[in-house]
């Protein structure tokens, strides 16, 4: 218990250390919290990692990236790194703050316009059609290794031809997402549709239970770890691909064209600040679809509680 | 614990529902594995001959020589030959790959060869440091507790992050510094190819079960012995599907990289320029080639899983 209430302490020196630390040294004695933060912070986490609560699972990644931050303005502000190099993460702040509006617009353009519609696109149609071939061995097998194939090919390349046909403007971005999304969803469908066994088909069978019956109550459900599978890669993919699509000519809005324009302008302040809105919007839609994955399939082994 | 990806699942047996890897001993085992791609493959290419002239045709009837003959089978031919098609034909794109690799020299820019090696170094160069990064990140993180609870975490959670968009501002930044060139190419793909190898490689160091490490413990090996006689070789079974998402990303990687310098050397900046000069087919030909530099690379991986595999007596 005692030791628990150290580690614990430990802890909140160290971040009370990272908050108050300044750069602008006037006393010899200023250096001393600079030096003890790392020591702080290292002994919290070695400590934190001894612990089995659930807490301190949550407290040492959240710890380690403090960490990270607080080394990275100190390195910036310290070393004087220059602006254009790498700017510290306290200007980053200031630049998504006063940039609100823009960032918002370009939020707009590329997530709310070409992520969502292309990821619901290529997720309808992957699913689509692997619920179509289902009845087809034929199909299947010849689709599975050209669908493999495709996944390995760098299909943001595709960019630049959608925006000959579609336009510059969010459609030509919606379609690469689709293209790049299909075909995990198809290859994860098609796999999760195997998953039932034997055993319980027959059963549905012994049921009398017709085609479509056996599909929506077994085939179906069984699925869905597969397939929130492929939605959760696909959350990530439909976003790389919206942002490199963005690279090879937008609008004047959108998150890759800020983040191309931007770094040419030297202005790495409001790049990061697009970076860090990409990773939430990313994250946040991340736990959105695991969110619902808990919901939908709370039978699976992989959420039962773990034996310790 | 959220479920792995699906190619990180234990893919050392065979399963016995694929039918299809177990029966090629035969010569029909390996027709049925071979016929249904090839049909559906010839499907999808008749269904572009299709959509090239229907999409094609309004252009190429505007195109066309009012005097010439105008039936039928001419607009189509006139719609298969165009000089900047909206969809180009699969025997356009091939015949134009042809000549810019066969009729200008190797050290020309017009050479499509020279642009895939810049492209294939850049990928091939960042895959290996990425590699080395992710297996020695992946070490260190099923050897040290405190790595494991802090990195971790990060490292998982960086995937939901699109990290490729980072790819202009780190050839920027790296070339403020003076690194232009190879450098800040190889290190946005060493970034990307990293992540899926030390994901994949802590599942791999981990797959031993207590039984075999048990056995270790009883022969008093140290965890040096434990890593190279048992960790490491169990872990192949996870390397090498990593290395195919690895490959992939890396592909990826290496031509958004070329973008933002401007476009000068590589797969990437051929894209781009086709983009701004309306060049359809420069831009088809890049990404051909892109496609096939990529499974060219995932089928050296699978050679090298193969031969492991056999050196092994069949399984991984």
């Amino acid at each position: 218990m005692t030791q628990a209430r150290i580690t614990w302490l430990g802890a909140f020196v160290a971040c009370l250390l990272m908050v108050t630390t300044r750069l602008n040294i006037s006393h010899p004695f200023e250096w001393v919290p600079i030096a003890l933060t790392p020591l702080c912070l290292l002994a919290a986490l070695v400590r934190l990692a001894g612990e089995k609560t659930r807490a301190s699972r949550i407290a040492s990644p959240v710890l380690f990236g403090f960490g990270i931050i607080w080394a990275w303005e100190m390195l910036c502000v310290g070393l004087h790194v220059p602006f254009i190099l790498l700017p510290p993460p306290s200007a980053v702040a200031v630049a998504f703050v006063n940039n609100l509006g823009m960032l918002g617009s370009d939020f707009d353009q590329t997530f709310l316009h070409s992520v969502i519609a292309g990821y619901i696109i290529g997720c309808g149609t992957g699913f689509l059609t692997a619920l179509a071939i289902d009845r087809s061995p034929f199909l299947q097998r010849g689709l599975t290794p050209l669908a493999n194939m495709f996944s390995a090919m760098p299909i943001v390349g595709i960019a630049p031809i959608t925006i000959m046909w579609f336009g510059f403007d969010w459609p030509s971005k919606a379609a690469v997402v689709a293209l790049m999304t299909v075909f995990p969803m198809l290859v994860n469908t098609q796999a999760g549709l195997q998953e039932s066994g034997i055993m319980e088909r027959d059963l549905m069978r012994s049921y009398g239970a017709s085609y479509w019956h056996t599909l929506i109550k077994l085939r179906l459900p069984a699925a869905m770890p597969m397939i929130f599978n492929a939605l959760k890669l696909n959350s990530t993919l439909a976003l790389i691909g919206a942002v490199v699509a963005e690279f090879f000519g937008t609008p004047t809005r959108g998150m890759g064209f800020r983040i191309s324009t931007e770094s040419a302008r030297m202005n790495l302040d409001i790049v990061w600040a697009t970076i860090f809105v990409a990773a939430l919007a990313g994250g946040l839609s991340f736990a959105l679809i695991a969110w619902g994955e808990r919901a939908v399939t709370f039978w699976h082994p992989s959420f039962h509680k773990r034996q310790t | 614990m959220a479920k792995s990806p699906k190619f990180l699942s234990r893919p050392s047996f065979p399963r016995k529902r694929d039918s299809s890897s177990t029966a090629t001993t035969n010569a029909y085992g390996a027709a049925a594995k071979i016929l249904p791609p090839a049909v559906i493959l010839t499907t999808l290419i008749i269904i572009w001959y299709i959509a090239a002239y229907l999409l094609n045709e309004p252009q190429a009837i505007a195109l066309m020589d009012p005097d010439g003959p105008t039936n039928f089978w001419a607009v189509v031919n006139a719609s298969w030959s165009m000089d900047r098609p909206v969809l180009p034909t699969p025997d356009q794109i091939l015949s134009n790959l042809a000549d810019s690799i066969f009729n200008y020299p190797l050290d020309s820019p017009r050479n499509f060869l020279l642009q895939t090696a810049y492209t294939a170094q850049a990928a091939l160069t960042g895959l290996a440091l990425g590699a080395v990064l992710g297996i020695a990140l992946a070490a260190g993180i099923v050897h040290s507790r405190v790595l494991d609870r802090s990195i971790m975490p990060w490292v998982i959670a960086s995937q939901t992050i699109p990290i490729l968009a980072i790819a202009p501002m780190v050839v920027v930044a790296l070339g403020n510094i003076g690194f232009t060139g190879l450098a800040p190419k190889a290190a946005i793909v060493g970034y990307l190819s990293f992540f899926p190898i030390t994901v994949g490689m802590v599942k791999g160091f981990r797959s031993p079960d207590t039984m075999q490490l048990d056995l270790m413990r009883t022969y008093n090996a140290s965890r040096a012995q434990i890593f190279t006689k048992l960790r490491w070789p169990v872990s192949m079974a996870f390397l090498f599907p990593s290395l195919k998402v690895a490959v992939a990303l890396a592909i990826t990687g290496a031509i958004v990289a070329e973008l933002p310098t401007g476009a000068q050397v590589g797969l990437g900046a051929r894209l781009l320029a086709g983009s701004y000069y309306g060049q359809t087919m420069m831009m088809w030909g890049a990404l051909v080639l892109a496609s096939l530099l990529a499974i060219t690379l995932i089928f050296c991986v699978r050679l090298g899983e193969f031969f492991l595999r056999t050196s092994r007596g069949g399984r991984l």
